[in-house]
């Protein structure tokens, strides 16, 4: 019997070897050092803050795995040999396979600030981190204060798990506005005032410069770019993620940030893979990253490569570019490309709205001259995947959208709408006569 | 704010403190004449227990209930047990010991609490609602921006099993046991709350209005609460306004009114075979008996089970009785809501739901097949089995225990909805209909599930939501009472509840939408 070995227990490795079981009877072996059971890294940040416990952070309850015949080792892969296919597990413990995926997900970045090994320095990703988290900072008594550097997705989450316990928070941000790099201005500014609603002491255009430590070697104070010191027991490195990988070097494994893969997620190396986080294609696959750090790709990639792996090979495709978020209270949705005004094109236009004292706004991206709709961003208000999706592969105008856009939404029953203030606004700005369509649950399911 | 948080608590548990104090206390003193009515209302021709009676109890002064109810019991007891002993079977008295203590009790009371109830009901439901107010709601202020306010709900006591969730099982346990088995312990509530009823209608109050009027009062204060907690979601808000209202006007008001207008008591919302005793002899004949309101009612009962329920069910899911209307569901969602992320959301209690719930809704359409073919044949029993004792059986299993001491006092243990997960024959009636032919779904949102488990965790009935969410497919449980919670909770905006048509309500997807579209079209074809 083959037998596939998935170094890593995320969403990639496990969504492999689910698909895997459901598609054949190979023998399938999961290792992983951070914990015995797969649970969603995402989901960390609710276990800090008490809105849930580590179990129920787990999809599978625990029985889950011997009866679908997926072997769970825990142990650390620290050489592969990919001559005599076989593994080295701890340092010493050999393990053969015929077929290899490696799923080993990302760490945090540290670029080389002095002091970034202290005691007290930290990042947050793994279920080590969190607990680390949880020793550093369980209360405002023992943690008087903690600098975060970093304004992306994990900065603004760690900054809203620190506050759930009362903890003054310092929030660097390299940017002028919060996450510029990703969001529209607009947007940007929204959550800027946002953040500071949460009392977090947000410090725009600020980098770290060295972390000070005590005479125990723990960190006491950081100090800025513009020399300003700030006291404090705890700094959060948040400053994105790399591709975990170190321990292939010398495998023959092709590395570049990642594991280089082809558009079948095949490395180098014959029956060796790579998916999730860890990967990098060698050629991104539209506006996408080469290395895309985001949950679902994960998943997508290890639905795809279960189908290569157990014969009918199938190519990595993504489809449109789609990814969500939550900002403190503020949900965000995004379907298609809407780039910042740094990244962004000549062609490409926004149409921005936001409400006049709610913190919800939209932004809709389409091209100048062909109107064709590009990407739309929501900030409080939720929209219904199916739809946007199919409006992207119809390549439909943003009249169009505008038109239908009660068709997509997907905020709970009773919320107020927000349809006819969004068309008026772009009616008055674009000089245009959209009149908004009632929703119709024949167009939702049309293409069903 | 915290200090008058803290003051809150402090009121509050002065107003429980005395509260529970009551039912050990208070002065009894039975008059010949209080002897003399019970033994003319309650037809007593028992000698033997009047005898005992005016020998023990008449014209004595009694310290508290505890010294005066086995007085009362041991008398009716030994008296039963002699008249069975001779065969006089006429004389045997079949009201219960402890209903007819509390009678006894509640005709007797004296002193203090009877002279003062206004001051007593302020001193206990009065300090009680004060003092639950300043502790909820300094929450405006303090739960900060609107938005999902789950923070420290897994690190507090309360609210994580810890010993005040064991404390406030005691307590609630044995507030049910108290009203279904001891209810002459309840005799100094009832005065409380004497004015209330007889300003409804016009009789005095028996420990099943205290229940009632609790029932409204707690659910209002806990209300607030809601509005508070979940201010940013009208769904929220709708539906605990609409669960508010069905309670206080179709469970409270409008039954205690039709009593002063002479009509049977009834709760227009209560639907067979929840209200399980609609059936029961002396419910038809009570009907039949009270003319055209009677036989309104009756017929009533019966198109609400047989059309209303399920046609509403077609149309908005079971959501609209077990969440907007029906009573045990609106405690659930106002004093169950603190508790309701301990529901197990294992396999195995699924397994357990499903024997269970249908168990009962079995137990229930046979007991009343019983009692009708006992109705009509005027037999008192169906195949070598008594009707009565089945009806008495299942009002004492299902009625008491199982609704009432597990349904409600397992709350900070197992969670908001035990009776109506595992118990209600209601709820299993309208799963059907919701689960085969219902426009009602909860649409996952394509691709968007990062499977935190959040809806998991909160989902009162055990759902595992979030095994849904992941693979893209769409909840259609019948078990989901459509609390919207889930949706709420989701940080990714995955899950919303909604009617639409059949088509497309179940949507088998083995690969999520943003995958390439040959994938997908290859695996739902293959």
């Amino acid at each position: 019997m083959e037998h596939i070995v998935i170094i890593g227990n995320g969403i990639s490795g496990i969504t492999a070897a689910r698909h895997i079981r459901k598609l054949s009877d190979k023998k399938i072996t999961i290792i992983s050092a951070e914990s015995d059971y797969f649970f969603s890294r995402t989901a960390l940040m609710y276990v800090y803050m008490g809105h849930m416990k580590f179990e129920h952070t787990q999809p599978y309850e625990n029985w889950f795995w011997k009866k679908n015949r997926l072997n769970l080792v825990h142990g650390y892969v620290t050489q592969v040999d990919t001559a005599n296919k076989k593994l080295i597990l701890n340092g010493s413990e050999e393990m053969g396979y015929d077929k290899l995926i490696i799923a080993t997900g990302s760490k945090p970045n540290k670029f080389g600030w002095p002091g970034q090994d202290l005691k007290g320095v930290q990042g947050l990703y793994s279920k080590q981190d969190l607990e680390l988290l949880e020793t550093n900072a369980p209360n405002n008594e023992v943690c008087k204060r903690a600098v975060i550097v970093g304004g992306g997705l994990i900065g603004i989450e760690l900054a809203e798990m620190l506050r759930s316990r009362d903890i003054p928070v310092t929030f660097l941000v390299r940017e002028d506005s919060f996450w510029n790099g990703v969001l529209p201005e607009g947007e940007s500014q929204m959550i800027n005032e946002h953040i500071l609603e949460h009392h977090i002491d947000l410090k725009l255009g600020t980098n770290l410069k060295e972390i000070i430590a005590d005479e125990n070697g723990w960190a006491k104070a950081v100090v800025t770019d513009k020399g300003e010191m700030i006291p404090c027991t705890v700094v959060g490195l948040t400053a994105g993620v790399a591709p975990n990988i170190d321990f292939l070097k010398g495998s023959g494994i092709e590395l570049g940030k990642g594991v280089k893969v082809n558009n079948f997620l095949e490395t180098n190396i014959t029956d060796v893979y790579a998916i999730g986080d860890c990967a990098e294609q060698h050629e991104s696959i539209g506006n996408r990253r080469p290395v895309e750090a985001v949950w679902y790709t994960g998943r997508m990639m290890g639905e795809t490569l279960a189908q290569t792996i157990c014969g009918n090979k199938t190519a990595y495709n993504p489809g449109h570019w789609f990814n969500s978020a939550k900002f403190l209270d503020i949900e965000y949705q995004t379907y298609g490309w809407v780039f910042s005004e740094r990244a962004k094109k000549d062609h490409e236009q926004h149409f921005h709205w936001r409400h006049p004292k709610e913190k919800i706004c939209v932004t809709i991206a389409f091209h100048r001259d062909t109107k064709l709709f590009l990407g739309i961003n929501t900030f409080g208000i939720r929209m219904r995947h199916e739809i946007l999706d199919r409006w992207l592969t119809e390549k439909r105008s943003v009249s169009y959208v505008l038109e239908y856009l009660k068709d997509a939404n997907f905020d709970p029953e009773f919320y107020a709408e927000y349809e006819q203030a969004i068309i008026s606004c772009y009616n008055s700005h674009y000089g245009t006569n959209i009149r908004p369509k009632k929703k119709s649950w024949k167009r939702i399911f049309s293409n069903v | 704010m915290q200090i008058i948080k803290k003051i809150g608590l402090f009121i509050f548990l002065i107003g429980l403190t005395v509260f529970t104090i009551l039912p050990f206390i208070g002065e009894f003193k039975v008059t010949p004449a209080t002897m003399d009515q019970i033994i003319r209302e309650k037809g007593i021709s028992s000698e033997f227990f009047i005898d005992r009676m005016q020998e023990n109890v008449v014209g004595k002064q009694f310290q508290g209930m505890l010294s005066l109810s086995p007085k009362i019991t041991q008398a009716l007891e030994a008296a039963n047990a002699q008249h069975r002993k001779n065969k006089e079977y006429k004389k045997i008295i079949y009201t219960g010991p402890h209903d007819l203590a509390a009678t006894v009790g509640k005709g007797s009371g004296s002193g203090f609490i009877v002279e003062n109830k206004g001051l007593m009901w302020f001193l206990t439901f009065g300090l009680g609602i004060i003092g639950a107010l300043l502790f909820i709601v300094p929450n405006v202020v303090l739960l900060g921006q609107k938005g999902i306010k789950n923070n420290g709900i897994y690190h507090e006591n309360a609210t994580n099993r810890g010993w005040i969730a064991w404390l406030v099982f005691v307590f609630l346990v044995s507030f049910y046991l108290v009203l279904y088995f001891r209810s002459e312990f309840a005799v100094n509530w009832t005065y409380l709350v004497d004015p209330i009823s007889e300003f409804l209608s016009g009789n005095p109050a028996g420990h099943w209005f205290v229940y009632g009027f609790m029932y409204c009062t707690v659910m209002t204060v806990m209300a607030v609460r809601m509005y508070i907690k979940y201010r940013h979601n009208m769904y929220q808000m709708v539906r605990t306004t609409s669960v508010l209202f069905f309670q206080i006007v179709f469970a409270f008001l409008i039954p205690e009114i039709m009593v002063r207008l002479q009509m049977p008591y009834y709760d227009f919302k209560n639907a067979f075979p929840l209200d399980y005793d609609f059936f029961f002899q002396w419910n038809l004949k009570s009907l039949l008996n009270s003319g055209g309101i009677g036989l309104f009612i009756l017929v009533w009962g019966i198109v609400l089970t047989l059309v209303i329920v399920p046609v509403m069910v077609y149309f908005f899911g079971k959501r609209w009785y077990c969440s907007w209307v029906c009573g045990c569901g609106g405690l659930a969602e106002t004093l169950g809501d603190p508790y309701r992320q301990h529901s197990s959301k294992s396999l195995f209690s699924w397994k357990v739901e499903r024997w269970l719930v249908h168990g009962v809704l079995v137990f229930a359409v046979g007991m009343t097949m019983m009692t009708l073919y006992s109705f009509f044949t005027e037999s008192g029993t169906v195949l070598g089995l008594k009707t009565q004792s089945v009806q008495n059986t299942y009002s004492l299993l299902i009625g008491a225990f199982f609704a009432g001491v597990i349904g409600t006092g397992f709350y900070p243990i197992f969670g908001n909805r035990v009776w109506c997960r595992f118990g209600c024959p209601l709820a299993a009636y309208l799963g059907f209909v919701q689960r085969f032919k219902s426009r009602f779904r909860i649409t996952t949102n394509g691709g968007q599930c990062i499977s935190c488990g959040n809806c998991s965790t909160y989902c009162e009935q055990g759902i595992d939501v979030r095994a849904y969410a992941q693979k893209g497919e769409n909840i259609v449980r019948s078990s989901c009472v459509g609390c919207g919670i889930c949706s709420a909770v989701c940080p990714r905006g995955v899950l919303k509840l909604e009617n639409g048509p059949l088509k497309g309500r179940i949507n088998p997807t083995e690969v999520l939408l943003g995958n390439d579209v040959d994938l997908m079209e290859l695996v739902n074809n293959k």
